[in-house]
């Protein structure tokens, strides 16, 4: 059963993100996207890290694929110009992929050979423990990723507000 | 495994037929409710007081042709409103009715399942439910439809931080993201007669926290004086201007369905769930008695002077059926069996009539209001009550 629904989700996972290159209209392209963002919250409810997968929807598929989707709705973008693929790009890029993923399945298969197949509920994730791991144990790191984002969010208000003349 | 299964079908199949039936009926409540305030009767002629009327429109919206606009995109405008259906009526699956009881010597709680992430899988079903809107509004091709959809995505993705924040609060006091686990600590009083309600529990009571959710739900859920989305005078009818026949009956429901989710997560948040509101050493749980009877008697007055015609006993069966009601309270195993969820509807009913008071009373919001009063008030009140909330936590807790 495991098996089976780690496999579906896989796979759904593979099919939107391949088709999320493949679309030509940004808005496609956004809601394989989103498919993605979701057959992966499956994927950590089935390792059984619950909160995990929950903030997974909320964060990435509920608030920034939300404003992706308003982006490309206000600007109101149209279908993707397809430039006259370059013989290069059709000659070289494929045997090159292929040889990519060549290498990571040998890098993959040589060093976690040995390691025991993920099963379900194995990893713990509670709420209570991720809370103690963030504001206990790596409490620094994630105060400073705090400070981190708000001088962004303050860049970005300070470069979007009008000039007053 | 097999049993498991059954009673899982049941108790679904019941909490479906339930919150259909709901989901029809809320809005004859709406219509009839509005028209009081408004001085006029409502909906009369289809059955014994219009009654009838929901299904008549349903009927109605069923047998309306089915449009496509040209040049919308076919797949997202299929898609939309069962997105928006499926969504709003998803997330109920986690809401607790009511306390364990036992059926014919089957134990089961009044819930279809309890997540030890509950409030955390409702914000996240409620968070996709933005898309069923915008993909809705931009697949029409029609400007005042994308118009709606762009002002939903922004208002909601507004709101939500604020509908989130104003549970955080309450997420401080219990120590944990099950429902039912929350309100089973909801349960007992103080001085024997106040209830430890999130809203006045200590050490920190969450009345600010719930002003912040229910102003955030009103939002989320498009309602007066939040209805941006579909603001008649400005954009026709918003996101679902281009939808007819049973695709537009499903924006309907979704937004209907959203309206008794949100309600229930208030009652089960911030007013204890099935928990009565004095001690049952009181007697509280015969109280349903004399309400059903009050309101039986209320109908036969009304009903006294009828003039003659077919409506004329129609006030008088349903003074019967409340008279029953209340008699059937008097039975011990009904009262055990149905205590809670009495409880527990007379609340979210409480809070579904406010929906509909307000929608009475208020006007709508301009829209450059409506975003300054989500970041500039609601936002900054919800980080205050979380962080005094943490506070007392900490110090009291």
């Amino acid at each position: 059963m495991d098996l089976f629904l780690f496999l579906t989700f896989a796979l759904i996972a593979l099919g939107c993100a391949v088709n999320l290159v493949v679309q030509s209209h940004p808005i496609s392209s956004a809601l394989s996207l989103i498919g993605v963002m979701v057959s992966l919250a499956v994927l950590y409810l089935l390792l059984g890290a619950e909160f995990i997968a929950a903030i997974q929807v909320i964060v990435y598929a509920g608030a920034i694929m939300v404003l992706f989707l308003f982006v490309i709705m206000l600007l109101n973008a149209g279908v993707e110009e397809r430039t006259r693929k370059s013989k290069l790009v059709r000659g070289l890029g494929l045997p090159l992929f292929a040889i990519l993923l060549c290498q990571l399945a040998y890098l993959v298969y040589r060093h976690f050979r040995s390691a025991a197949p993920v099963q379900f509920g194995k990893f713990i994730g509670s709420t209570a423990q991720i809370g103690r791991a963030l504001f206990r144990d790596y409490v620094l790191p994630f105060e400073v990723t705090s400070i981190l984002i708000l001088v962004a969010i303050l860049g970005a208000v300070v470069l979007a507000r009008k000039e007053v003349s | 495994m097999m049993p498991f299964l059954l009673l899982a079908a049941v108790k679904a199949l019941v909490i479906l037929g339930i919150l259909l039936v709901t989901l029809v009926y809320i809005q004859w409540v709406e219509r009839k409710v509005i028209a009081h305030i408004q001085c006029r009767l409502g909906p009369f002629r289809v059955g014994p007081h219009g009654l009838l009327q929901p299904i008549a429109d349903s009927l109605k919206l069923l047998t309306k042709e089915d449009l496509l606009p040209p040049h919308a995109h076919k797949f997202l405008f299929l898609l939309a409103p069962f997105l928006a259906v499926a969504l709003a009526l998803i997330s109920i699956a986690v809401i607790p009715f009511g306390g364990d009881v036992e059926i014919f010597g089957v134990k089961t709680s009044i819930q279809l399942t309890d997540l030890n992430i509950g409030v955390l899988f409702v914000f996240a079903v409620t968070s996709l439910g933005v898309y069923a809107i915008a993909l809705g509004g931009w697949a029409s091709n029609n400007k005042y439809a994308l118009f709606g959809g762009l002002r939903s995505a922004a208002q909601m993705i507004s709101y939500e931080l604020s509908l989130s924040l104003g549970v955080v609060g309450v997420l401080l006091l219990s120590g944990t993201l099950s429902l039912r686990q929350m309100v089973d600590a909801q349960a007992g009083y103080y001085w024997g007669f106040l209830p430890r309600w999130n809203i006045f529990q200590g050490p920190w009571p969450q009345a600010v926290g719930f002003l912040v959710y229910l102003t955030a739900a009103f939002a989320e859920t498009n309602r007066i004086p939040f209805d941006l989305p579909e603001a008649e005078t400005e954009l026709v009818a918003g996101f679902h201007t281009e939808y007819s026949s049973m695709k537009f009956a499903m924006f309907f429901m979704a937004e209907y369905a959203n309206m008794i989710t949100v309600a229930c997560l208030a009652t089960v948040l911030f007013f204890g769930g099935w928990h009565p509101p004095l001690p049952e050493s009181w007697g509280i749980h015969y109280l349903p008695v004399p309400l059903f009877w009050f309101g039986a008697g209320m109908l036969f007055y009304h009903g006294r002077g009828h003039p003659p015609g077919k409506q004329r006993l129609s006030m008088q069966v349903f003074g019967a059926i409340f008279f029953l009601l209340g008699a059937a309270f008097l039975l011990g195993p009904v009262r055990t069996l149905f205590a809670g969820p009495f409880w527990f509807a007379a609340k979210s009913g409480f809070f579904l009539f406010l929906y509909i008071w307000i929608r009475g009373t208020l006007p709508r919001f301009r829209y450059d209001q409506l975003m300054n009063f989500g970041w500039k008030i609601l936002l900054p009140v919800g980080i205050a009550n979380v962080l005094v909330t943490g506070l007392m936590v900490a110090l009291f807790g």
